[in-house]
């Protein structure tokens, strides 16, 4: 387990230097100055250079690097071009409003996937059965944003039961309001989640339900409640826990987008006015904060995974998927 | 009829109507695109059969040109992800060991970096424009293509007959034009058509948040976008789009659920 940690330790860090690096590149290398951000078109070549030594582009590419890498190890993110405010402790203050819809909406989509899966594995030779598995199906072809103003037209402007977007000035200070405004948005994306993990617990189910493990628990007496509680849950959950990893990450993301349908002030919306402002300082803070979020998500639940199957236990990183 | 071709189809239809609308839509719309000579937020009537939007422009016919870019998106990031996966996927497939060590761990964190992530940077690099949204899913696309199309090429090198091949002096770029590429082209496929349905989903995101192709292109991502201040007067600018988007996608999925009847035989038999 030891050296196992330290393999994957040492591939989730290789991971987060690569990704950094990819990020600086990515925004550097491609054509544009990023201190025209800072300029109007009829800029003297005085301000042009005043607004390259601010942004740090008269410098030589290594040069650069170097100094963004320095500060990334401080924390330091840097200030945003437009608001000239650090863009770390803002990062923190939308965090307060990602981290939890992201939790919830992962939390609620467990919820109602692993029953519905399991029913649709239970009921899969019925109308009724197939009915179910063709819904999750649909559901992982509808846009995760349209869900949510769906469920805005009629929640919130026909029956009038939840605000139609924000978040309380006061935030978690008025925990009712701060709740009752994350409702639909969690709801949005706890149901586009649960479409793609039916499919997958709905798969294990099946499979635990051919066995023939359980087909002999049941002929020892075992009722099929007993034989599947004893026996089938934990071989279940095996392939279950080891895409919920990949779907946390892409909750984080869903979470992005649906943010922005509720005009919720998370991450997601700082950064699509990063890039509509050519704020990079901005952009790169919040992809770099979601970049080692979702990387050390996939660290978690690879852990996770081996903690639940001990057949893993001997393999090494990478060589197990 | 098998329940892979029933599915392959539906998928067709539902595909084709799409690609129908967009054809069609080259040649006659009910309207010219930036007509407003129906008035702002019309209802639906047998002049404007969606109704039109605060502009003033006909539903109908922005939802036929918005298939046009539904479709350039999805082919074009296909187009730009299945070249460079399988590229990169067969070299990786017949690279000495370090290297494909090395490619496959480089490919897993490029699939670690969310599609929409990785899209948002291209654009926040490029600036919005059609060109990046295609450009940055396409790449987005291929890393998956490669990692699949790498455990393909595996698989099939293994085999008798490509040894076989290579001792008898084929070379392999000969090996992988008449063993790899018809033993691994099925199960492609109907990888493709599922990426060419994220690739249509994550487009109408971008154009959602404003990142996608700018106007005059109409995509239906910006139309949803635009009719969330109106939906109470003009529901039909909020169901329009998000109709066309889930019969295209759905379409997409049902072809890739029949093509792997062509992918894998042995699937015929368990349904």
């Amino acid at each position: 387990m030891v050296r196992y940690l330290v393999r994957r330790g040492g591939l989730l860090v290789a991971s987060l230097l690569l990704a950094s690096v990819a990020l600086f590149l990515l925004l550097r290398v491609l054509p544009g100055d990023p201190a025209n951000a800072l300029l109007t078109v009829d800029a003297t070549p005085e301000q042009i250079e005043a607004a390259q030594r601010q942004v740090g582009s008269d410098r030589s590419l290594p040069e650069q690097f170097v100094t963004w890498f320095g500060q990334l190890a401080r924390l330091d993110l840097g200030r945003s071009f437009v608001s000239t405010l650090p863009v770390g402790p803002e990062i923190v203050d939308r965090l307060v409003v990602t981290l939890p819809l992201t939790l919830f909406a992962f939390a609620l989509a467990i919820v109602i996937a692993v029953p519905v899966g399991y029913l649709c594995a239970r009921w899969s030779r019925t109308w009724y059965g197939a009915g179910l598995s063709a819904l999750s199906q649909l559901g992982i072809a509808v846009p995760a944003f349209w869900v949510g103003m769906l469920l805005i037209f009629v929640f919130a402007l026909r029956l009038r039961v939840f605000p139609s977007g924000g978040f309380p000035r006061a935030g978690w200070a008025d925990p009712g309001a701060a709740l009752t405004s994350l409702t639909l948005p969690v709801l949005t994306i706890a149901l586009v989640m649960s479409a793609s993990l039916i499919r997958y617990v709905r798969s294990a189910t099946l499979d635990v339900l051919g066995s023939d493990y359980l087909r002999t628990a049941r002929a020892l007496g075992a009722s099929s409640a007993e034989a599947m509680w004893r026996h089938g849950l934990r071989n279940a959950a095996g392939p279950v826990v080891s895409v919920l990893g990949v779907e946390l990450a892409t909750t984080f993301l869903g979470a992005v987008v649906v943010e922005s349908v509720f005009a919720l002030p998370g991450l997601g919306s700082m950064l699509v006015k990063g890039i509509t402002q050519h704020d990079y300082p901005v952009v790169q803070g919040v992809l770099f904060v979601s970049t080692v979020a979702v990387l050390v998500i996939g660290f978690l639940a690879d852990l996770a995974q081996r903690l639940i199957d001990p057949r893993l236990r001997g393999s090494s990183p990478g060589g197990s998927r | 009829m098998s329940r892979h071709r029933r599915s392959l189809v539906a998928g067709g239809i539902l595909v084709g109507l799409t690609c129908a609308a967009a054809l069609i839509s080259l040649l006659w719309t009910p309207y010219p695109v930036s007509d407003t000579s129906g008035g702002r937020l019309a209802p639906v009537t047998a002049a404007h059969l969606l109704g039109t939007d605060r502009l003033g422009r006909d539903l109908a016919t922005q939802l036929m040109v918005g298939a046009r870019i539904a479709l350039e998106t999805g082919l074009g990031a296909v187009v730009v992800g299945g070249t460079l996966g399988v590229l990169v996927g067969i070299a990786a497939g017949f690279a000495q060991r370090w290297l494909d060590d090395g490619l496959a761990a480089l490919l897993d964190i490029v699939i670690a970096f969310p599609t929409l992530l990785l899209a948002m940077l291209v654009v926040a690099a490029r600036g919005a424009s059609l060109g990046s949204a295609i450009l940055a899913l396409g790449l987005a696309m291929s890393a998956v293509v490669a990692r699949l199309t790498r455990i393909l090429v595996k698989r099939v090198l293994a085999q008798d007959f490509v040894t076989a091949s290579l001792v008898s002096g084929t070379s392999w770029p000969r090996v992988v034009a008449e063993h790899v590429l018809p033993n691994i082209w099925p199960t492609l496929a109907v990888n493709l058509a599922l990426q060419f349905g994220l690739a249509v989903l994550a487009e109408a995101s971008l154009s959602y948040l404003g990142l996608g192709a700018p106007p005059p292109n109409q995509s239906w991502g910006r139309m949803l976008q635009e009719a969330q201040s109106t939906v109470l007067v003009a529901p039909a600018g909020l169901v329009a789009p998000g109709l066309a988007l889930v019969v295209l996608v759905v379409g997409a999925n049902l072809v890739a659920d029949g093509l792997r009847e062509v992918a894998d035989p042995l699937a015929r038999r368990s349904s």
